[in-house]
């Protein structure tokens, strides 16, 4: 993995650019979230409408995996790679997946990681967990973290951090040989707890930093001096990677501080409760209003459902509860998600960030 | 749709029956209850093709008075004639005959008298083509295919004969050899929905526990894209859990029929079909224990099948197979 900073804009935000695998990805950019590996309905074969190479980027969940499949055959398949027939795609594995394997901080003890998942409620030891690692072989992967919602008491968060950094140093510590490897950085919603965990991190031997830990109940206006406690800390060039953060507003706080890869359940969320996505406008329902219009989800959008489907359509869809409906909408938030990293990079590198920021947050307001 | 290719539409009827309650047959049309708001609905063979001619297909199937074949009795007959009856009203109401091909379809339940009559009835009517209804309901696979045999004995030529609903491998390689040219099914899209794979050997069910850590593909001699990429383990982590399961599998499965098709086409432009369907029935019958309605009805399409059976087959009395999705998969 190799990681350059090329521009920056009013203070913390900052484009650059990410070598990772095979692949050449601008940042800041996003991972796009998947369910054992592939998206929630964009079949493979569609993949490939998707705007490239910013999509290449995936988010997995090693967890998703414990249900029905085990490491071993994923070891003997060859990995992610293999297992999901995408040669093009970089894999980043985290195990917290916003949607559906969220981290039980009450059930998590020295010996590991709790996390909610579909399969019930499991204990992921470090070892356990690099045992995933080196079966799923993934480009990117962050440490296994102890991630404790905002409302804990000092004393949790404390041992949140110390067990954080514990379980970094066992998982470097077994660490496969390929592989970069992100440090996991938490310590709730404590400005000291986070700096602290973040200087600690700093010293050790990773390829880039994962802030983990957030949207677990902190508020957006809390969040900035978070972010920033964690950042001041982290040397400038190496990347730094955020899960939690969903809404567009939010993606903005974090590029504003500095922050360069984003896992975001923004899409996901959407497609599943069948609600296409227009981020400069109001976010469309499948109201009968829909029955007759013809237009496009989105004028001037260039997605596969865009040039292809009307409103209309998938209005049908959506009511006569056919899955192309999902498909469809999966295809064109993605799309349109993809298009908001390509609009901010493109107001990092003409040094207006701050600026695109401001209008966006008016209009989406 | 934004659909580029071929389309064909059904004229409702048979969905109204098979999937809404009370549903009530009349020389009018059918009433049934509106899945919408439970009011009572009247489809006619006007009005069915009023809605197909407005939707647009390049085929559209007349409404034809539908009954199970394994009903009895005197409303087989009756309702053989009134599908007469409807498809002159459908022929009167069809105001796209010259982009749009209006079928007739075949009815007359298990009974060679009164299918005759209605293929004649039909065929009077010089229509672009012909489906032969009725079948595909759970009716004994030995009536089934004679009353296939019968109808494409009968009907033109140099027409198409739609096979509605049919349906498995089996049933469509069998119908092929007694003539029949179209078929329509969910069995491939509803059985991946399931977890099961079509293979050549019958069928593949990825829920099972050994398919867990089977990492080879579901059908090693299938070219699609889902052979090519994923393992049997892969696929039975996401059946019934993930769309995505689901959509793999259907596109396996399609697949699978597709490639079927053109076999059957192909060996029959070459001159091979009897190769292809006794190749066909080896690899789902390795054993030779070819169900004796396939035998039987092979005999009658002239292709010789001895090959594959096995010895002083059709000397035994045997079971009439009529369920091959049930059939567990052992290890190739």
């Amino acid at each position: 993995m190799k990681f350059v900073v090329k521009a920056w804009s009013n203070g913390g935000a900052r484009a650059g650019i990410l070598h990772l695998g095979t692949s050449t990805i601008d940042t800041p950019s996003l991972l796009l979230s998947t369910r054992k590996g592939l998206p929630h309905f964009i079949s493979p074969d569609l993949l490939s409408c998707l705007p490239a190479p910013e999509s290449r980027l995936l988010h997995v969940s090693p967890l998703h995996f414990l249900e029905g499949l085990s490491m071993k055959t994923i070891s003997k398949i060859g990995g992610l790679h293999q297992l999901l027939g995408l040669h093009d795609h970089c894999f980043v594995a985290v195990p917290r997946d916003s949607i559906q394997c969220l981290p039980e901080a009450n059930s998590t003890n020295k010996i590991g990681a709790s996390f909610e998942t579909p399969c019930g409620r499991l204990l992921i030891k470090p070892v356990e967990y690099m045992e995933m690692i080196s079966s799923t072989r993934p480009e990117l992967w962050a440490t296994l973290a102890d991630e404790v919602p905002a409302w804990v008491s000092d004393k949790r968060n404390k041992t949140s951090v110390d067990r954080t950094i514990k379980w970094l140093d066992e998982c470097i510590s077994i660490s496969p040989a390929s592989g970069a490897v992100f440090g996991a950085i938490v310590g709730g919603s404590s400005l000291e707890e986070r700096r602290r965990c973040a200087q600690e991190v700093a010293t050790r031997n990773v390829s880039g930093y994962w802030v983990g830990g957030l949207g677990l109940g902190e508020s957006m206006d809390e969040r900035p001096a978070l972010l920033n406690a964690v950042i001041e800390a982290l040397p400038e060039e190496k990347p730094r990677l955020i899960c939690g953060l969903g809404l567009p507003e939010e993606i903005l706080q974090g590029i504003a501080a500095g922050v360069d890869i984003f896992e975001s359940t923004y899409v996901a969320q959407f497609a599943m409760y069948y609600h296409p996505t227009c981020l400069l406008t109001m976010l469309i329902a499948f109201t009968a209003i829909y029955r007759k219009d013809t237009t496009s989800i989105v004028e001037g959008c260039t997605c596969y459902t865009c040039r292809n489907h009307t409103r209309a359509y998938i209005n049908h869809l959506l009511n006569v509860h056919e899955m192309l409906a999902q498909i469809l909408l999966e295809i064109h938030n993605t799309h349109h998600f993809l298009g908001f990293f390509r609009l901010i990079r493109d107001a990092i590198n003409a040094g207006r960030f701050e600026e695109f920021r401001r209008e966006f947050v008016q209009r989406w307001r | 749709m934004n659909w580029p290719r071929a389309l064909l539409t059904d004229s409702g009827g048979f969905q109204m029956v098979s999937l809404l309650h009370l549903a009530d047959i009349t020389e009018k049309g059918v009433t049934f209850q509106s899945p919408v708001d439970g009011k009572p609905m009247l489809l006619t063979p006007e009005e069915s093709i009023q809605i197909q001619n407005k939707i647009g297909a390049d085929i559209i199937m007349a409404l034809d008075d539908v009954v199970k074949t394994t009903i009895t009795g005197p409303r087989i007959e009756e309702a053989m004639h009134r599908t007469l009856r409807w498809i002159d009203r459908c022929i009167a109401a069809h105001k796209r005959p010259h982009d749009q091909n209006l079928f007739g379809i075949v009815q007359g339940g298990l009974d060679p008298v009164l299918r005759d009559i209605c293929v004649r009835g039909l065929v009077d009517r010089n229509l672009p083509g012909y489906a032969i209804g009725g079948l595909a309901g759970g009716e004994d696979k030995d009536s089934f295919w004679r009353v296939v045999a019968q109808c494409t004995a009968t009907l033109p030529e140099d027409k198409p004969r739609y096979v509605m609903g049919v349906g498995y491998p089996l049933d469509i390689v069998v119908c092929s050899a007694l003539g029949a040219d179209m078929y329509d099914c969910v069995y491939p899209t509803r059985t991946a929905r399931f977890g099961t794979a079509i293979v050549p050997e019958g069928v593949l069910k990825l829920k099972h526990k050994a398919m867990a850590e089977d990492t080879r593909p579901i059908d090693p001699t299938c070219a699609c894209m889902v052979c090519k990429n994923y393992t049997r383990a892969y696929i039975h982590s996401l059946v019934t859990k993930d769309a995505m399961g689901s959509q793999l599998l259907s596109f396996h499965n399609l697949y699978y029929m597709m490639q079927l098709s053109r076999n059957l086409h192909s060996s029959i432009v070459q001159g091979k079909f009897p190769e292809f369907v006794c190749n066909f029935l080896q690899k789902m019958f390795p054993k030779g224990d070819i169900p004796e309605w396939v035998c039987n009805a092979m005999e009658v399409a002239e292709i010789d099948i001895s090959s594959c059976c096995a010895p002083f087959r059709y000397i035994q009395a045997t079971k009439v197979q009529s369920n091959l999705n049930e059939d567990e998969i052992q290890a190739v």
